[in-house]
C-alpha cells in the first residue's frame, strides 16, 4: 500500500476521470426511459394533435387540410358551449365547499383535546378510495329519477320540496354530480390541509398566546396564512381536476350520457366528437380548445392565490 | 398540571360537542353510501321501490352476485385490474427510482434541463394527445389490450419527482462514494444500496400508482372495447349502461368491487394517508 502511494494522485485522477464518464453515461442511460416513453407517448401525440386540429379526419379516408375549420365548427357550436358553461358549473359547485369544508375538517381534526382522532381521519378518507366509477354508480341509485330514490325520499318527506328528475334535469344533474364529487375529494383536501396545519411551528402559536390573541384571531392571523401554500395546491389541482370532469357524469347518466346535454362536460364532448362521431378533427380542435382553458384558469388561480397572499402579508405587518 | 387540567375540563364543554357533533356528522356522511351500498346489495331491485327507504340489509347478497357475474365477467374484470395495476407499479417504481437516482446522484451535462422537463410533462392535461394516443395503440395492434393500456401509465413524472427527492435526501453521497472505491458498478450500486434504502419511498409511491391506475376511467374505456379484456372499472360501467337498471345488481356489482381495496385500506390506513401528504406536498 505504502509503495505505491507515490503512484497514487495520478492513478486517481484518471480514475476519477473515467468515473465521471461512466457516471455521465449512467444518467443518461437512467433517464432515458422515461424519456423514450415520453417521446412515443406523450410529446408525438400532443403534437400530433395540434396537427390534427387543422385535419379533417373520420379516421379512415386520408385527411385532408382544412385550416381553421375545425375551430370555428367547435366554436360556433352552442353544444361546445354549454358543455363549458356544464364543466365550470360543476367545476365551481363541486369543488369551492370541498375546499372550505375540508380546511374546516382539518382544523377541527387537529384540536389538541379531540379523541377518536384515528376514527375520524379514516372514515373521512374512506370516500376517496372508491374508484370514481363506483362513486358515480352509487350515486346513479342514490339519486335516482324514481319518486322513491332515497334523495327523493328526503326531499319530498323532511324538506318537504317535489322530487327531482335527478338524470334528466338542468339543475337535478348537475347537483348530483357535484355532490359525488364533493364527497370523493373532501376527505383528501382534508388531510392535505391537516398535514398543512401540522407543519405549522408550535411556538407561533405560542408567542401570539403571550401576545394576547385569541383563538379566531390565531386562526385568521397565523394558521391560514401559514396554510397559503397547501391552499393554492389544493385549489390549483382541483381547478384543473374539474376542468377535466368525465367518469362521474358518464357513468352516472349511463345510456344517456352522450345524448342529453344537461351534464356534458367539455371532455366528454370531446371524446363524443371523437369516438361517437367520429370527427377526429374536431375533437383534436377541443382538445387544444381545453387546454387554452384549462391554461387561463390556471393563470388566473395563481394570480388570484398571488393576491391572496399580499394582502394576507399586509394584514400581517 | 392543575391549570392544564382545568383547560380541559373547561374545553370539555359546548365548543367540544360541537367539534364532535360536526365530525360525527361527516364521519356518518362519509360512511353512509358504503352501508347503503351494502344494503341494496343485499335486497331485491324491488326494495329499492319502498317507502320509506329499506335501511337494513336482506338475504340476497348471493343471488345478486350472480346476477351481476351474469351481466360481467366480473372475476376476469378483477382479475385485469389486478394485473394492469401490478406491472404499472412495478414498471414505475423501476423508471421513476432509475431516474430519481440519475437526477439525484450523478453529473451529466443537461441535467437540470432534463429534469424541468420532466416537471412541466406534468402539466400537460392527458386529454390533449388521447386522440392521437389511441390511434397510436391501434396501429401497434395493442387495442384491446392490457399492454396498450399499460403503456401510457409508465409516464409518471410525479414518480421521478418523489424519487429524487428521496434519494437526494436518504442515501448520503459518501455510501456512494465507498461502494465506487469497492469497484462497484453503478447499476450494483442503485441495486444494492439505492433500492434497500429507498424502500419506504416504494411503498408510498406503489400506493399512490396502484389506486390512482386502478380508479382511472378515461383511458381504460377508450382502448377497452371487447368485454374479454374489460377492467373492473371498464366492467362496472357497463351495468348501467343500459335502460332495464337492476339497482340491486349494480350495487352488488360496485360492492365486491369496492371491498377488497377498503379492506387493504383499512389494514394500513396510516401508509395510504401518509402516501396522499408525500405524494402532494413535498
Amino acid at each position: 500500500m505504502n509503495s505505491i502511494s507515490k503512484k497514487e494522485p495520478i492513478f486517481r485522477r484518471k480514475k476519477f476521470r473515467s468515473e465521471a464518464k461512466k457516471d455521465m453515461i449512467s444518467g443518461y442511460l437512467y433517464i432515458a426511459p422515461f424519456f423514450i416513453i415520453f417521446t412515443l407517448i406523450g410529446l408525438y401525440p400532443a403534437l400530433f394533435s395540434i396537427y390534427l386540429a387543422f385535419q379533417k379526419w373520420n379516421g379512415l379516408s386520408p385527411m385532408k387540410f382544412n385550416g381553421l375549420a375545425n375551430f370555428q365548427l367547435v366554436l360556433s357550436d352552442p353544444l361546445f358551449w354549454k358543455s363549458v358553461y356544464n364543466t365550470i358549473i360543476m367545476g365551481i359547485m363541486g369543488t369551492a365547499p370541498q375546499l372550505i369544508v375540508g380546511l374546516i375538517l382539518a382544523y377541527l381534526l387537529n384540536m389538541t383535546f379531540l379523541k377518536f382522532k384515528g376514527y375520524f381521519r379514516v372514515t373521512i378518507f374512506m370516500p376517496y378510495l372508491t374508484s370514481m366509477v363506483a362513486v358515480a354508480l352509487i350515486f346513479s341509485v342514490l339519486f335516482s329519477n324514481h319518486e322513491s330514490s332515497l334523495a327523493n325520499y328526503v326531499l319530498t318527506h323532511f324538506l318537504g320540496m317535489d322530487p327531482i328528475a335527478w338524470a334528466a334535469s338542468e339543475w337535478g344533474t348537475k347537483i348530483a354530480i357535484s355532490i359525488m364529487v364533493f364527497w370523493r375529494w373532501v376527505g383528501y383536501n382534508t388531510i392535505i390541509y391537516l398535514a398543512g396545519i401540522q407543519s405549522i411551528p408550535n411556538d407561533l402559536y405560542e408567542a401570539a398566546t403571550v401576545d394576547g390573541a385569541n383563538k379566531f384571531q390565531q386562526l385568521l392571523f397565523i394558521t391560514i396564512p401559514m396554510m397559503k401554500p397547501f391552499i393554492i395546491l389544493t385549489v390549483f389541482t382541483s381547478t384543473v381536476g374539474s376542468m377535466q370532469l368525465f367518469s362521474e357524469p358518464t357513468v352516472f347518466l349511463g345510456a344517456d350520457a352522450f345524448t342529453r346535454d344537461e351534464a356534458m362536460t367539455i371532455v366528454m364532448y370531446l371524446y363524443r366528437d371523437a369516438f361517437k362521431l367520429q370527427s377526429f378533427g374536431t375533437a383534436s380542435a377541443t382538445a387544444i380548445i381545453l387546454l387554452v382553458i384549462i391554461t387561463i384558469f390556471a393563470v388566473i388561480n395563481i394570480r388570484l392565490t398571488q393576491g391572496f397572499g399580499r394582502k394576507k402579508r399586509g394584514v400581517k405587518e | 398540571m392543575s391549570n392544564q387540567d382545568k383547560r380541559s375540563r373547561k374545553k370539555f364543554s359546548i365548543g367540544s360537542t360541537i367539534v364532535y357533533l360536526f365530525l360525527f356528522i361527516a364521519s356518518i356522511l362519509s360512511l353512509f353510501p358504503f352501508y347503503w351500498m351494502f344494503v341494496m346489495a343485499t335486497r331485491p331491485s324491488a326494495a329499492y321501490n319502498s317507502i320509506p327507504p329499506t335501511l337494513t340489509p336482506g338475504n340476497m347478497l348471493v343471488e345478486n352476485l350472480n346476477k351481476v357475474l351474469n351481466q360481467i365477467d366480473f372475476f376476469g374484470g378483477m382479475w385485469n385490474s389486478f394485473v394492469l395495476c401490478s406491472v404499472v407499479t412495478i414498471v414505475v417504481l423501476f423508471i421513476s427510482s432509475l431516474a430519481g437516482f440519475a437526477f439525484a446522484k450523478f453529473k451529466f451535462p443537461g441535467k437540470n434541463i432534463f429534469f424541468v422537463a420532466v416537471l412541466v410533462t406534468m402539466i400537460i392535461p392527458p386529454q390533449l394527445g388521447l386522440i392521437p394516443q389511441y390511434f397510436l395503440i391501434s396501429k401497434a395492434g395493442l387495442l384491446d389490450s392490457l399492454p396498450g393500456v399499460m403503456i401510457l401509465f409508465f409516464l409518471n413524472p410525479l414518480g421521478i419527482f418523489l424519487m429524487r427527492q428521496y434519494i437526494t435526501e436518504a442515501v448520503p453521497d459518501e455510501l456512494i462514494e465507498a461502494a465506487k472505491l469497492d469497484g462497484c458498478s453503478n447499476f450494483r450500486i442503485y441495486w444494492r444500496i439505492v433500492l434497500p434504502i429507498i424502500l419506504p419511498a416504494f411503498a408510498t409511491l406503489g400506493i399512490i400508482v396502484f389506486t390512482a391506475v386502478w380508479g382511472e376511467f378515461l383511458w381504460q374505456f377508450t382502448i377497452l372495447r371487447d368485454p374479454e379484456t374489460y377492467t373492473i372499472q371498464v366492467a362496472l360501467a357497463q351495468l348501467s349502461n343500459t335502460h332495464n337498471i337492476d339497482f340491486g345488481m349494480i350495487l352488488s356489482g360496485v360492492f365486491w368491487a369496492t371491498v377488497p381495496l377498503l379492506i387493504v385500506f383499512l389494514l394500513f390506513n396510516r401508509l395510504f394517508i401518509s402516501s396522499i401528504t408525500d405524494g402532494s406536498v413535498k
